[in-house]
């Protein structure tokens, strides 16, 4: 009796498991998003999704950016690994393909998908010759400045066309009174622009390419040292704001909406960060607020139209079910796109859904992006973390006069050479 | 090892009571100890030995945290270690924080316990307030102390304020961060160190005192020939606690520099952290804490023994 008992239970209980297996898929998408007001949406769109289709339920999980990023490798060599996350692209994704712990989803980009986004966009997600990340939205950085310091000063930005330019109106700015620059130097990051941008314009793409392919001197060649130079002779000038070495760049968003300083070099998001983060909470408005692009480097081989920025996307453990790619089309549709633009939240790679932006300075660069011949990824997204951040160490010595331009272009190809 | 030496001594010439051992274990002893220790010594295999070993063993290789790692160096990840001015820079001010401890921070809190100790008006008040840094978390003390040396807005804007000088950002000075941060250090810690020199001074007997004050000793002689000595081993607990927090030194630092600028306000363990973890170089990592657990046993061993043997 007890046995027929068992044997049925054993029965009843592997007949229910099959049929959860069958019918219940649990997608777990991880991510990294610090607005409250998106992550709200993204669960609202989770949870369409899950009503939509019978038994597929997506599990958000959310973690602050920093701490994302520092968990990460251990997470997706977890029996906990999320299915699909949040990525910059660069070093970081080509070191995730190199130890086998993504998914490739060249077949569905081929059936298609890929024609939803521009070229550059798949191709930042594109490693030795697969597809391993749907890309989901574009920024690029750029000078924002207060239009009526900038008057004040006579500076006209349309006219700053060469990095000989912007010298002159940092010396203009600095006649008045008014801090030139404003500079988050603590991070490091936000001084790598300057020191990268350069880089760009001075070597181009090829410059770029030729450096880590190793050609001649890499990294330690004649483009580098000289963009180190080009930054010391905007540092010579002290056109930063007192104190900016340990400056929190939080705090520095809200300084330029607070009319602290005349201009930042600063990514698209910056935007909207200059209004909420300032004291008043209302910032610069539309019609204060100025943007231009980085002047060309005189006799550098890049052109005034490459960009530096990033491209940031989605990519997939190898364990994802098919349902990750399915419920990833729909985050990454025309329809849901556009509506995320429209909210001003994001630049989207979506093909067309650029139309719905509707604030004019990311609809500028919207454009920009689409008509960049390059579009520079990040150095120190681009590099990976271990040369990446002697970028940023080297750009921040060059900003305080620690290192001379050879000494620091020697250390980033050391860098590169020990990876 | 010299006290069950002793023992075996004493019982072999049948001095020693037989099942009373001082130092070693009886039967019933073996038995506790078998149903005690595993718990606690799989813990501590698992959780420290294991993972010391496995620092060691990474550390000879280069390798970013994924898969096992392959790509065997040796002990290249130490020559670079070794060769780098920030891994002096780190040890250096690891060694201000002990200095600045045993030397600052110790005499600072022996004093106020001593004043405190005895029933004054007001005294447990003052206890309190001293004691209250140290129950602030360390993220939460170095935000609110940058925001003191803000050059800007905090306490250091109004004083240049005041005296009409020009605004001055010390944690943007890489001459003087580390300064900056050892005043946070001392005035986060002293308060801690503050009630173990009470709790020192209320387990010497009061009666030493009395006899002193019948010999006629000054207050300072009563401080000087009783008080302190008496104090010693306290200072040696103080003094340990001090070297142990100064290696462990890390989020005071993050929250306030980040180890910057310039590497200038590094310690080990922030290194370890910034250019080992974060730059996913985990040999290199490794490699800082092997050198970090090296400088941790060898002190542990040498204080132990040469310290606290005679305070038993």
């Amino acid at each position: 009796m007890l046995k027929h008992l068992s044997s049925a239970l054993a029965a009843a209980v592997a007949l229910s498991a099959s049929a959860a297996y069958a019918e219940d898929v649990v997608v777990k998408w991880l991510h990294q998003q610090g607005s409250e007001e998106v992550r709200a949406y993204w669960d609202q769109l989770a949870a369409d999704y899950s009503a939509r289709t019978d038994g597929v339920t997506i599990e958000v999980q959310h973690i602050e950016s920093q701490s994302f990023k520092a968990k990460l490798t251990t997470l997706l060599q977890s029996n906990d690994a999320p299915h699909f996350f949040y990525s910059w692209g660069g070093g970081v994704m080509q070191a995730q393909v190199d130890s086998g712990t993504l998914r490739d989803v060249t077949a569905e980009m081929n059936d298609g998908w890929a024609d939803t986004f521009g070229e550059a966009a798949v191709g930042a997600f594109t490693y030795k010759d697969k597809i391993w990340g749907a890309p989901y939205l574009a920024n690029l950085v750029g000078f924002w400045y207060n239009k009526k310091m900038f008057a004040d000063a006579g500076v006209v930005a349309e006219d700053i066309k060469t990095w000989d330019d912007l010298l002159v109106a940092v010396e203009k700015l600095k006649a008045t009174g008014v801090v030139p620059i404003g500079l988050g130097g603590m991070q490091k990051w936000p001084t790598h622009f300057y020191y990268t941008h350069l880089m760009l314009r001075i070597g181009g793409q090829q410059g770029f390419v030729d450096a880590v392919n190793e050609v001649g001197d890499g990294f330690a060649g004649d483009v580098y040292v000289r963009a180190g130079e080009e930054f010391a002779r905007l540092v010579a000038l002290d056109p930063f704001q007192p104190g900016f070495v340990a400056a929190d760049q939080n705090n520095m968003y809200g300084a330029l909406g607070d009319s602290e300083h005349a201009m930042q070099l600063m990514g698209s998001w910056l935007y909207g960060r200059q209004k909420s983060k300032s004291k008043s909470g209302v910032g610069l408005t539309d019609d204060e607020l100025g943007w231009f692009p980085f002047p060309m480097v005189e006799g550098g081989a890049g052109t005034p139209e490459e960009t530096l920025g990033g491209i940031n996307g989605w990519l997939f453990h190898k364990s994802a079910p098919p349902e990750a790619v399915d419920f990833l089309k729909y985050f990454l549709s025309n329809e849901v796109q556009e509506d995320m633009a429209k909210r001003g939240w994001i630049i989207p790679v979506a093909r067309g859904a650029d139309k719905a932006i509707a604030d004019p300075f990311q609809s500028v660069h919207s454009a920009r992006i689409a008509n960049s011949p390059y579009h520079q990824i990040f150095y120190d997204q681009m590099l990976g973390p271990d040369v990446g951040l002697v970028v940023n160490d080297m750009a921040s010595e060059l900003a305080v006069g620690n290192v001379t331009p050879v000494a620091a272009a020697e250390a980033i190809q050391d860098a590169w050479l020990d990876r | 090892m010299a006290t069950p030496n002793k023992q075996i001594s004493a019982n072999a010439s049948g001095k020693g009571i037989v099942g009373k051992p001082v130092n070693g274990l009886n039967r019933e002893g073996w038995i506790t100890a078998a149903f005690f220790l595993p718990p606690a010594l799989v813990l501590f295999t698992l959780f420290v030995v294991l993972p010391m070993g496995e620092a060691g063993y990474y550390s000879l290789f280069k390798w970013n945290g994924f898969g096992t790692p392959e790509d065997y160096r040796g002990l290249y990840n130490y020559e670079r270690l070794i060769s780098r001015d920030i891994f002096k820079t780190a040890l250096w001010n690891n060694l201000l924080v002990i200095i600045i401890s045993i030397g600052v921070q110790l005499p600072l809190a022996c004093g106020l316990a001593i004043i405190l100790a005895d029933k004054i008006p007001g005294g447990n008040i003052f206890r309190l307030l001293f004691f209250l840094p140290y129950v602030l978390a360390e993220i939460v003390a170095g935000l609110i102390w940058r925001f003191v040396y803000d050059g800007d807005t905090g306490f250091i804007a109004k004083f240049t304020e005041w005296f009409d000088l020009p605004a001055f950002y010390i944690l943007a000075e890489q001459d003087y961060a580390m300064y900056a941060i050892l005043v946070v250090i001392v005035w986060k810690y002293f308060g801690f160190h503050m009630m173990l020199f009470i709790a020192g001074l209320q387990a010497i007997d009061r009666d030493l005192y009395r006899a002193a004050r019948v010999d006629g000793a000054s207050a300072f002689q009563v401080l000087r020939f009783v008080t302190l000595p008496l104090l010693k081993s306290t200072m040696k607990l103080s003094i340990f606690f001090a070297v142990l927090g100064s290696l462990q030194l890390f989020d005071i630092i993050m929250p306030m520099t980040l180890g910057g600028p310039s590497d200038s306000t590094q310690t080990m363990v922030t290194y370890l952290y910034n250019h080992g973890f974060i730059r996913a170089k985990l040999g290199f990592g490794s490699a800082i804490g092997t050198v970090l657990f090296v400088i941790c046993v060898v002190f542990a061993i040498v204080y132990q023994k040469g310290f606290f043997r005679d305070v038993d």
